[in-house]
């Protein structure tokens, strides 16, 4: 095939593209089209721009490519649409096939992505070692030098914005607290945790809360030393080849029929783990396995809730928590209940509900780093609804989240902490050691 | 005098219209910003169609006005420059109402989207036509009122479009349509100039009512600019009630057993088996698979009374033969199986990628063998058919599932169609219940309404909009 004739676009299975039928239903709950108004920025409109493509009616332009990175993948059409679209799959598509034809490709752009997307989030040694760095950076004092010296105006704007949204890197990362805690005498199930890019370095705690929290349910588990990168930052932006290795390095890694289930703690990752299958379905040596691996990637509150978690005995020492939903989590994997039914079942614990709690915050993988002003919009939006809670907890989860409500919470200058689900349902069950 | 259908002849409106272009442009962009007119030709894709299948037909330009007053300057130059106009609301019309024209302006009204005030003592509250349906409903709830009209597509129409279709909704039955809210209208006409009609006045006779005029009116006669509509006390108490049959025929009987009985639920809403199908596999609440037919019902009012109701329309289900009468259990259940229903539309698309949806509507107590006709042709035509309504007003939605690429398969859809729309009115119905006429049932307009019927139409239409650059080609030519 010429290379003028490659299209992933026009190469997807047409049912996919053709199965949108143009109601309109999606339209109110997709962020985008409501800060534009513009047929464009809305789910229908995106479809109707692939569909275009897909027909050969139009070529990919430098306009639909922005319009592309504008969609947060926040999948809240997918949730809404009636009629069983796969948004995710399209967007991915176009993304894909945006990157290849290289439409908005300047050499900075090129640089960045090569950096982030073919060195930084493949290895997690270097993950570590720039964890290092930072954490070296942030508590040498070195950061309130920098920060004290005005030295960050000297970047424009939009970037200095983001400074504090560079997360604060934990203590030890989340290979040596596996150790804190001890595996049942006779387990009831194997599992293995996926320790995650950011939730490794700058959540550690997160993961040691998820170990803990599963070791209370009777789970043996498993940190699989050599696992890689979920992907999902390469297949969202357009690198479907690096997604696909980072794939098949995880199913050797995790080795799936070993377990009865692979967790995972952040929606993000979880949403796409669960897409392997699809994603290596052509790949004769991995498809089988990657079946069974989709078969058993869990979300951490998915599979509690399967496996009939315990209610803690004691609290958690917070009193008031409101839940923010992550994108992936509600709307890639369709997780709602489960995290709101773990919060309740947590002493003297009061779950108060945020409006527009499956409302995207703008984080959005890393939305709020190609798309700041929009990203900020959307944070106000959802601060605003925090704030309206009165509580001064708001658990979430997924790491992303995390950082941009925490961002949010120094922005309008509220007093908010912001936990995972799983870190409050830990601390009751440490609290019960304490209690007797 | 017109006493004979010959003197009533007016011939089809055949205007010549200018195609937009460049100048035309600029002259819009002497008042309007840069952001508001749409002409790259990705927009003019994404605004060729609206929630009709197959329709399609790519504008020359959209504009975002964001007052009236922009409205206004935009269709004085339209009309001097005598270039066709469609006005658009969230483009969800499934009649093709607002399917461009070809050379036209798309007037997109959906950034004329205040609420200008909730006036609690006179029970009224006036909007910008671009405010969303649901934005209403909820302003008004939380002033304890209660704006009733709820189409499907509450959450996401505009009453620009819901006054200029007359829409329905799930509680037509008990409480109406659109057209029983509307108190006073702001309207620009074809030329610019902007007519006010009717007041918050219960009452008011001063004039025709022109304002009657423009609900239903499809975007032909004038541009929507204000609403003024009429809200209701909240009913105190309601009920909401699942029945399920074996047969569609049974639960037709039962719908006019309710009616006949002089009971009048506020919803009483029909879904066959291929359409819970669709719903059950999207909305996944648990509605059984393996019926024929769901009957979903609310009643409201009174406490008593709608105990009383709740009771005897669940006797008179058992009596007609159904395998099985449900309360809901709590506001949540009666809300989730509500939004469920909202979804049938689009739900049946999972079976099909094209989906053609018919909107007959027949007197209630010819259901029973407008439901058995359907069938029928279905069967007879090999088509795929999927039917569901707002059964208690007489109001079906037989939803053919096909593929627009099949064009075998297209002709056996066009000629049960046919059959399906002579069939609803030789039973004294009607073609289209809700949704219009627009593109979608031109062709089918005339032997329904008759020479007469058309000819006011097109007297009606030129003396309003005498260059007919208001969505020319709409309803009738
Ligand atoms: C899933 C689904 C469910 C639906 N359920 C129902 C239902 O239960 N009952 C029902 O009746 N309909 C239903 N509809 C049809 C549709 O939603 C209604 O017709 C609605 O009123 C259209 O509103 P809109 O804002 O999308 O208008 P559009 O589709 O944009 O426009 C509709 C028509 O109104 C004209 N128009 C729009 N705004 C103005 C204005 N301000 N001034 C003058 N003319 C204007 C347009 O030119 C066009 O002719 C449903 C549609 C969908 C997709
Ligand atoms: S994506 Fe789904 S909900 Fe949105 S317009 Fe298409 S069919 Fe309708
Ligand atoms: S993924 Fe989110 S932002 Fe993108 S079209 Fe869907 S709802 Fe809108």
């Amino acid at each position: 095939m010429s290379d003028s004739e490659l299209n992933l676009l026009r190469d997807l299975d047409y049912s996919v593209v053709q199965q949108c039928m143009h109601c309109g239903m999606c339209l109110p709950t997709c962020p985008t089209y409501a800060t534009t108004l513009l047929e464009r920025s809305s789910p229908r409109g995106r479809i109707a721009m692939m569909r275009a493509i897909a027909d050969g009616r139009r070529e990919l332009s430098r306009s639909f490519a922005e319009e592309m990175y504008f969609c947060l993948g926040c999948l809240a059409c997918q949730t809404a649409c009636p009629a069983g679209v796969n948004y995710s799959e399209l967007f991915e598509n176009a993304r894909a096939e945006v990157e290849r034809q290289g439409l908005l490709d300047t050499p900075k752009r090129k640089r960045i992505r090569r950096w982030t997307l073919r060195w930084l989030f493949v290895e997690r040694t270097r993950l570590h070692l720039l964890g290092r760095l930072l954490r070296l950076y942030q508590r040498s004092g070195l950061e309130r030098l920098v920060r004290a010296s005005g030295l960050l105006r000297l970047l424009p704007a939009s970037l200095r914005e983001l400074e504090p949204l560079t997360p604060r890197i934990s203590r030890r990362f989340t290979a040596p607290l596996h150790a804190r805690s001890v595996d049942p005498p006779s387990p009831r199930y194997r599992v293995a945790l996926l320790s995650g890019c950011v939730q490794d370095i700058a959540f550690a705690d997160t993961n040691a809360d998820t170990i803990y929290a599963l070791r209370q349910n009777g789970c043996a588990v498993r940190l699989p030393d050599d696992q890689a990168c979920c992907g999902s930052l390469h297949a969202h932006n357009g690198d479907g080849e690096m997604a696909r290795d980072l794939a098949r390095r995880n199913i050797d890694a995790f080795a799936p029929d070993t377990v009865d289930a692979i967790i995972v703690n952040a929606g993000g990752c979880g949403s796409h783990m669960k897409h392997y299958d699809h994603l290596l379905a052509d790949d004769p040596k991995y498809a089988e396995r990657a079946k069974t691996w989709s078969e058993k990637v869990k979300d951490i509150h998915e599979f509690l809730a399967e496996i009939d978690f315990r209610a803690p005995r004691a609290g958690c020492g917070v009193d008031q928590v409101t839940y923010h939903e992550s994108c992936h989590l509600k709307h890639g994997q369709q997780v709602s209940e489960a995290p709101r039914q773990i919060l309740r079942a947590i002493p003297d614990l009061d779950l108060v509900e945020l409006v527009e709690a499956d409302w995207c915050c703008g984080s959005a993988g890393i939305y709020n780093i190609t798309q700041p002003e929009t990203s900020m919009r959307l944070l106000d939006r959802k601060m605003g609804h925090v704030r309206n809670t009165g509580v001064r907890v708001v658990a979430t989860g997924n790491p992303g989240c995390v950082i941009q409500l925490q961002h949010g919470g120094q922005r309008e200058e509220m007093d908010v902490d912001v936990v995972h689900p799983i870190s409050l349902l830990a601390a009751a069950y440490r609290g019960e050691g304490e209690k007797s | 005098m017109l006493s004979s259908e010959a003197s009533m002849q007016v011939p089809p409106l055949a205007y010549i219209h200018t195609r937009m272009n460049d100048e035309i442009i600029d002259g819009l962009r002497a008042f309007l910003r840069d952001e508001q007119i749409l002409t790259a030709d990705e927009d003019l894709d994404v605004y060729s169609f609206d929630g009709t299948a197959m329709l399609h037909q790519k504008p020359r330009c959209i504009t975002l006005p964001e007052t009236a007053a922009e409205v206004s300057r935009i269709l004085a130059l339209a009309n001097a420059e005598n270039v066709p106009v469609v006005t658009r609301g969230s483009g969800t019309g499934l009649a093709g109402g607002s399917v461009p024209v070809d050379g036209c302006i798309v007037l997109c009204l959906v950034r004329l989207d205040k609420i200008v005030e909730l006036d609690a003592k006179n029970l009224v509250m006036v909007v910008e036509p671009g405010v969303l349906t649901g934005t209403i409903a909820d302003t008004a709830s939380a002033a304890g009122l209660f704006y009733p009209p709820d189409p499907g597509s509450i959450k996401i129409s505009t009453i620009g479009g819901n006054v200029a279709n007359n829409s329905g909704g799930l509680r037509g039955l008990k409480y109406g349509v659109t057209r029983d809210y509307i108190m006073a209208l702001e309207v620009v006409l074809a030329d610019g100039q902007v007519l006010h009609t009717g007041s918050k006045c219960v009452k008011d006779v001063a004039g025709f009512s022109l304002r009657d005029l423009f609900i239903g009116s499809e975007g032909c006669l004038g541009v929507i600019t204000k609403v003024t509509l009429k809200l209701i006390p909240q009913p105190a108490s309601k009920k909401t009630m699942l029945a399920l049959f074996d047969s569609m025929t049974a639960a037709a009987a039962t719908v006019s057993a309710i009616i006949e009985s002089k009971i009048i639920p506020c919803t009483l809403e029909f879904l066959d088996r291929v359409t819970v199908e669709c719903v059950e596999g999207y909305a996944q609440i648990g509605l059984p698979t393996d019926c024929e037919a769901l009957l979903l019902m609310e009643v409201d009012g009174h406490a008593a009374e709608v105990d009383e109701q709740a009771e005897q329309i669940l006797a008179l289900a058992k009596e007609g033969g159904a395998r099985e009468v449900r309360l809901a259990e709590s506001a949540d259940e009666a809300l989730r199986l509500a939004s469920a229903r909202r979804t049938a539309f689009s739900a049946l698309a999972r079976l099909a990628p094209t989906v053609v949806l018919e909107d007959i509507t027949v007197p209630r107590s010819e259901l029973a063998r407008m439901v058995a006709l359907i069938e029928d042709v279905g069967r007879r035509h090999g088509v795929k058919v999927g039917t569901f309504g707002h059964m208690g007003d007489g109001n079906l939605h037989p939803t053919f599932l096909c593929d627009e690429r099949d064009e075998e398969e297209m002709h056996r859809v066009e000629a049960a169609l046919q059959e399906v729309f002579d069939g609803a009115i030789e039973l004294g119905g009607t073609i289209t219940g809700e949704h219009g006429v627009g593109l979608a049932k031109k062709p089918f307009l005339p032997a329904q309404l008759g020479e007469v019927g058309i000819a006011m139409l097109r007297r009606l239409k030129d003396s309003f909009d005498p260059q007919g650059i208001l969505n020319p080609g709409k309803v009738f030519d």
